[in-house]
């Protein structure tokens, strides 16, 4: 029995010893695994689909000198050039649109997966949940798309977020209204705003109003609906017999086409409708509905399509997430949030190139001193650094409207390609 | 705020709306009167038999309209396939089983859909049935009211198949006492699968008729499938004019507590009346049981 007993104690002994004794990683990795999670299936697997792509198209450049000719950080190396050449790979996981699911494929990655660094979600309420998993491990959680601002107010140490927020976002919507207002003499005293009930629509709900009463407009309503209700024709009938100036919508894809369809079907005419991105700018909001249902609808948008043949790096990269989308079946132009989860992506991998480690205390430090400038980007905002919070300061956003068919920049002014409609054509007068 | 034209437009809006909840109810109530299952896989069958009229549409040209009947038969053949090959071996086995095997086919369609046709929401554009009509400030679409209609014809034929003709008969002996129906010579076997085929060819025709104005998702069969349940356990399971009542009762609840209350309330009150008639009538309100 004694004999045992001492056996089993060496045993653990040695065993201890060993192991921790094992460096913890080489030093120069060939791989660095980050784990992506997003919506691959449910309401919004468009936009998981789109992610994966736009990470995959930026996973091409960094990996291989196949797109040198780019003329962005990491694109004339193999790998990361400051950390051995070491190569990126990204595990997908599905959360399909549910805060539970992506805390639980986070606490998986992170444990089993072994991942350095994680991103995601899309939706708000999944990143909530998912980086704070993130910040109780202690590994960088970097979000590329997420615009609920509640994401960096919470004094996390390990959350990052390279896209700009719904207040940003935000307060291009009262610019380009305070524009049309000053510009094509249009009426904006009433605001109405209409939401989706998720965090996202909910935080842009509280900063429309928030804005608009700062502006000096009058909120005639704020309401609220749920995502996937079968009809919006309450919400349309009572915002009908309000007949309010202007109309701030917050949808996601699905819902933005219905709430459309019930617009037309009760003969609301509001004068201006400027969307909160994402469901008034979804591919599927023209494919869907058509040219005519659209014509004039405006919305904040981190970048025009049409932005996409004027600034020239952007023009190619959309050639190759083009290329690659229908390389995976269905032919597609960058989205607002997919061109930011590329741009995000570029951004983490540069990070990660300078931390020169797996630590995750050095990728967090390596990430919060990221400088990047308008030319070392694809998009057009002013740069990418982090505040203390981990927001990036420099994002910008501009307006697109519906005209004719096709999403054009028309605010602000120095990157308008069109000049904006006002009103928006009524239903009465449209074929 | 409240004038005589939105309360119209209102009351308008949830009968249109309220008729093809009860069409989809309908399909239901025969099952559940039939046999006691519950098909938790009904909002799914009636998403894939609105993708069928969009393929139909946007590969051949043919309109929903006219591939309405198409599409009912085809309906109809997968509800019997459904019966013979899922439920027929769930009969006999606990009530848990029988649940689980039609939830488990909901989960299998939903996700067959997103996978055959990606969760892109899609629509017939320019169907035939378009348009709007203006009743004095009243607006009333041209499809939703061709889809109630439908609707509305379709529960007349189905009310009086039930209860008069012989096969109508046969079924509801079926589903009084499935023995005694058997001693009468009655095949209840067949009759089960004439139950389901009805049952899915009803989602046949609400789907067709929606997909002429109504977004199409994979996803899209959820909620409505949901209201469906409300709408037969509001009118009282197996009764078929309760069904019909339940749908438009549901839909009137919707449209009425969204405009005069509050939009983010309007399912609140919906569930609440499904509640209220849950406590002080257990069996709903045309139910047998």
């Amino acid at each position: 029995m004694k004999t045992r007993k001492f056996c089993a104690t060496v045993l653990i002994i040695t065993l201890s010893l060993v192991l921790t004794g094992m460096p913890v990683c080489a030093d120069n990795p060939k791989e660095i695994k980050i784990g992506a999670i997003y919506p691959m299936t449910g309401g919004a697997a468009q936009a998981g689909w789109d992610s994966r792509q736009a990470i995959e198209v930026a996973l091409e450049i960094i990996n291989t000198t196949k797109h040198k000719d780019l003329g962005i950080p990491l694109a004339d190396t193999e790998g990361l050039p400051n950390f051995g050449g070491a190569k990126i790979s990204v595990v997908f996981a599905d959360h399909q649109g549910k805060p539970d699911i992506g805390m639980g494929e986070a606490d998986r990655l992170i444990s089993q997966e072994k991942v350095a660094v994680l991103t995601g979600c899309f939706h708000s309420n999944v990143t909530l949940t998912a980086s704070q998993v993130a910040e109780r491990k202690q590994i960088p959680f970097y979000n590329f798309e997420s615009s609920s601002p509640r994401l960096h107010q919470r004094g996390f140490k390990w959350f990052f977020r390279s896209t700009p927020h719904d207040e940003t976002f935000s307060a291009a919507i009262f610019g380009f209204l305070k524009y049309l207002k000053e510009k094509h003499g249009a009426k904006v005293q009433t605001v109405a705003i209409l939401h989706e009930d998720t965090l996202y629509g909910k935080d842009s709900g509280t900063i429309e109003n928030d804005l608009a009463i700062k502006a000096g407009y009058k909120v005639l309503a704020v309401i609220p609906y749920r995502r996937a209700a079968t009809s919006l024709t309450a919400e349309v009938q009572r915002l009908k017999a309000l007949n309010p100036d202007v109309l701030l919508p917050t949808c996601y894809a699905a819902d933005a086409i219905l709430l459309a369809k019930n617009m037309k079907d009760l003969d609301f005419n509001p004068p201006i409708v400027v969307a909160q991105g994402t469901g008034q700018i979804d591919p599927s909001f023209v494919e869907t509905l058509g040219a005519s249902m659209v014509e004039g609808i405006s919305s904040r948008n981190a970048i025009g399509p049409d932005l996409m043949e004027s600034i020239p790096k952007l023009k190619k990269a959309n050639a190759l997430f083009r290329e690659r989308t229908k390389a995976a079946g269905k032919e597609r132009d960058f989205s607002g949030p997919s061109v930011r989860c590329f741009q995000g992506m570029m951004a983490l991998a540069e990070a990660l190139s300078r931390a020169k480690s797996l630590s995750p205390e050095d990728i967090r430090k390596a990430i919060q001193e990221t400088d990047l400038k308008t030319d070392q980007l694809v998009v057009p905002w002013r740069g990418i650094k982090f505040a203390p919070d981990g927001q990036n300061m420099f994002g910008d956003a501009v307006c697109v409207q519906w005209q004719g068919g096709k999403m054009v920049t028309v605010w602000p002014e120095q990157f308008a390609t069109q000049k904006a409609i006002y009103p928006i054509p009524k239903w009465a007068d449209r074929k | 705020m409240y004038t005589a034209e939105i309360l119209a437009q209102t009351l308008a809006s949830g009968l249109l709306m309220g008729c093809i909840y009860a069409l989809i109810a309908v399909g239901l109530c025969m099952i559940w009167g039939l046999m006691e299952i519950v098909n938790f896989a009904h909002g799914d069958m009636m998403m894939h038999s609105m993708f069928m009229a969009f393929w139909l549409w946007s590969l051949f040209g043919i309109d929903p309209l006219i591939a309405m009947p198409l599409i009912m038969v085809i309906l109809f053949v997968t509800g019997v396939l459904v019966y013979f090959i899922i439920i027929k071996r769930v009969l006999k086995a606990p009530m848990l089983a029988q649940i689980l095997s039609t939830f488990g086919l909901g989960i299998f369609l939903r996700y067959l859909a997103q996978f055959l046709w990606t969760p892109d929401s899609r629509m017939v554009q320019e169907p035939w049935l378009d348009g709007r009509i203006d009743i004095a400030g009243v607006f009333i679409g041209v499809p939703q009211l061709a889809a109630s209609g439908v609707a509305i014809i379709a529960f007349i034929l189905l009310y009086f198949f039930v209860n008069r003709t012989e096969l109508g008969g046969a079924l509801l002996a079926v589903s009084e006492d499935r023995e005694a129906a058997s001693l009468m010579g009655i095949n209840s076997d067949k009759m089960f699968a004439l139950g389901w085929g009805i049952g899915a060819a009803c989602l046949g025709v609400s789907g067709a008729m929606m997909a002429n104005f109504y977004p199409i998702t994979p996803e899209v069969g959820l909620l409505f499938g949901l209201i469906a349940y409300v709408a037969v356990a509001l009118g009282g399971f197996g009764s078929i004019v309760g069904a019909f009542v339940g749908g438009v009762t549901i839909g009137l609840v919707e449209a009425l507590s969204g405009v005069l209350v509050a939009p983010a309330f309007k399912y609140v009150f919906v569930f609440g009346v499904y509640l209220a008639v849950v406590f002080i009538r257990p069996q709903g309100l045309w139910g047998r049981y």
